[in-house]
């Protein structure tokens, strides 16, 4: 009976021996290379020496090229055609103008399509920087860092032109009306947060389906920000317009931000570049040429 | 536990005889004595073998996870305590609608998934054009693509501006989900039909029973229950899939995720939300098996089959 017994425990023994070594094995095998480590040393060194951002000489991803993302499709008017490396359109403009600032031509701008929801998340980023309309804010800056902001954005509210909707004035009027906008965006927090509707917003995962749910009379209005707004109503959603705009809220204006990596070794030096663009005029150029119409609608309070 | 349970067996194919019954003056040998303290023991020791190996395992796996370089930044990214509590009962509220979307189109896809397998599985050549109808439309509904369906439904049949039909996107989003979800199961109700050996219903037919009687009473019990396990398969995919209505805008759990990851640009709230689906599906998983276990015990009393 005994030696019987005793077999199957050493050979639990040895199962237990190989299930330890194998754990080991799979540890070692799975440490991950320290890049983190360097990546952080290397951008705390950057920024303590108050960064040094001699053009063209930056620490980018590959060396002596500029890669910006972007999601896709890139929308009009903040880029032109779905392609951003064309120069035209407005965000497109600006990042080929920052690249500029930077020391780097056109050629050494390098694209790349990173979805919205991806250009946050820990871990290597394949991108010097994205722009891509996000807006800037102290919860978001917690998970990236942002260059300073490249334009004031304001929230508007589109509806179909026959609508009872249409005819609102006030945020009050809006209240009672069945609101949608994009997920992930801050047009969503303002419906949530300063109109208040008696009716849960609908979120959708892209303007586009929230625009197709607005022609088909499943929401009253969509919210979306001022210059996708003149877009949306002048070449997509004919038979709509814009009801109004809302004032900022508090005191800062909302603004879009280039994102960069948290603890990124290039805020200091894009910030700087973006600072300087708007110092010297070319930022409100940019807009004139691709926003220029994004003005004179009524201001709902 | 294990010992009162198997001694009695034991004992009695060793010819010991005997209940372990305390009245009839029975005392156990102390060969008994001594081989139930050995199992016991060995039990005790299996235990702390499988304790202390997954304990091992355990750590190995934390200590993996938690020394790895971009641990600080992913547990604040994917494990906050703060974004978990702030997602919680926002992702709760959305999984309402998951539940009572799942209850609605699971008993619409039951039903409509029966009528379709008994459609295709009807002899006679009068019956041609059903069998040919309910074949188009399992082969057409299990080969699109269950999010183009959506969309067609959900965004394209509001465009057609016809009276009387809904626009509310979960409404059409059910449709949707019940139509790919009962072409589905309609096939594991068919399998398990064709899986009856036709001696059953050769059998039910001698014994002067109807064509729709023995489909009735021979053919679909015993098919139902092979069905049961594939059946769960399906309603833990349509449990995930109703999510998907969020297409139209409505706000389901993974949607009011989405709604405070966009805003804080951390991703917690879907762990949370993916959490409360696990914890949905076990139980469902834990029901089905003692539904199964019920009707096997049934089966096992009744002797017929």
């Amino acid at each position: 009976m005994r030696p019987v017994l005793r077999a199957p425990r050493s050979s639990r023994r040895a199962a237990s021996a190989a299930i330890a070594a194998l754990l080991a094995a799979v540890a070692v095998g799975c440490a991950p290379q320290p890049e983190e480590d360097a990546s952080g040393s290397a951008s705390a060194s950057a920024s303590a020496s108050g960064a040094s951002c001699a053009k063209g000489e930056l620490g980018t991803k590959t060396s002596g090229k500029l890669t910006i993302a972007t999601d896709q499709p890139a929308y009009e008017p903040w880029f032109k055609d779905d392609d951003p490396k064309n120069g035209e359109g407005f965000e497109s403009a600006v990042a080929y103008a920052v690249a500029k600032q930077l020391g780097y031509d056109k050629a050494d701008v390098v694209w790349q399509s990173v979805p919205f929801n991806k250009a946050f998340a820990p871990g290597a980023k394949t991108f010097d920087f994205d722009v891509n309309q996000v807006s800037i804010s102290d919860e978001r800056k917690k998970a990236v860092d942002f260059s300073s902001g490249y334009y004031d954005v304001r929230q508007a509210v589109v509806a179909l032109k026959d609508s009872p909707a249409a005819k609102a004035t006030s945020i009050a009027d809006l209240r009672k009306l069945h609101l949608g906008a994009q997920v992930g965006t801050t047009s969503l927090d303002y419906i949530d947060d300063v109109v208040k509707p008696t009716q849960d917003a609908a979120a959708y995962a892209k303007n586009d389906q929230a625009k197709s749910a607005l022609k088909n009379g499943q929401i009253d209005a969509i919210v979306l920000d001022l210059p996708t707004a003149f877009y949306v109503t002048a070449a997509e959603v004919t038979d709509a317009k814009i009801v109004g705009q809302f004032e900022n809220q508090g005191g800062t204006p909302e603004q879009f931000g280039l994102v960069l990596d948290k603890g990124s070794a290039l805020t200091s030096c894009v910030t700087t570049a973006v600072d300087a663009l708007r110092a010297d005029g070319t930022l409100a150029k940019i807009e004139q040429e691709w926003l220029s119409d994004a003005v004179d609608a009524p201001v709902l309070k | 536990m294990t010992v009162v349970k198997e001694e009695p067996g034991r004992e009695d194919a060793d010819g010991d005889g005997g209940t372990p019954d305390a009245d009839d003056g029975y005392v156990p040998s102390r060969r008994r004595l001594d081989r139930e303290r050995y199992k016991r023991d060995r039990a005790r020791r299996a235990t702390a073998v499988a304790a202390l190996s997954t304990l091992v395992t355990a750590v190995v796996l934390y200590l993996v996870v938690v020394n790895a370089p971009g641990w600080p930044r992913t547990k604040e990214t994917f494990f906050s305590a703060e974004y978990a509590r702030e997602a919680f009962p926002k992702v709760l509220e959305g999984l309402w609608l998951n539940v009572r979307l799942l209850l609605i189109c699971g008993v619409a896809v039951l039903v409509l998934g029966m009528l379709i397998a008994i459609a295709r599985t009807l002899r006679g050549p009068v019956f041609f054009p059903l069998r040919a109808l309910a074949a188009a439309y399992t082969d057409f509904f299990r080969g699109l693509p269950l999010i183009i369906n959506l969309m067609i439904v959900v965004l394209g049949v509001p465009a057609l501006r016809l009276q009387g039909v809904t626009v509310d996107p979960v409404l059409l989003g059910g449709t949707a989900l019940t139509l790919t979800y009962s072409a589905y199961v309609a096939e594991v109700f068919r399998a398990g039909i064709e899986s009856v050996h036709p001696s059953q219903r050769a059998a039910a037919r001698s014994l002067g029973l109807t064509n729709r009687q023995a489909l009735r009473h021979v053919v679909l019990p015993q098919a139902v229950r092979r069905q049961v396990p594939p059946l769960l398969n399906d309603l833990v995919s349509l449990q995930k899939d109703t999510g998907l209505v969020s297409i139209g805008g409505a706000v389901d759990a993974v949607r009011a995720a989405d709604i405070i990851v966009g805003r804080s640009l951390n991703y917690t709230p879907y762990i949370v939300a993916g959490l409360v689906f696990v914890a949905l599906t076990i139980p469902m998983t834990r029901f089905t098996d003692w539904v199964t276990a019920r009707m096997d015990r049934q089966r096992a009393q009744g002797g017929t089959t």
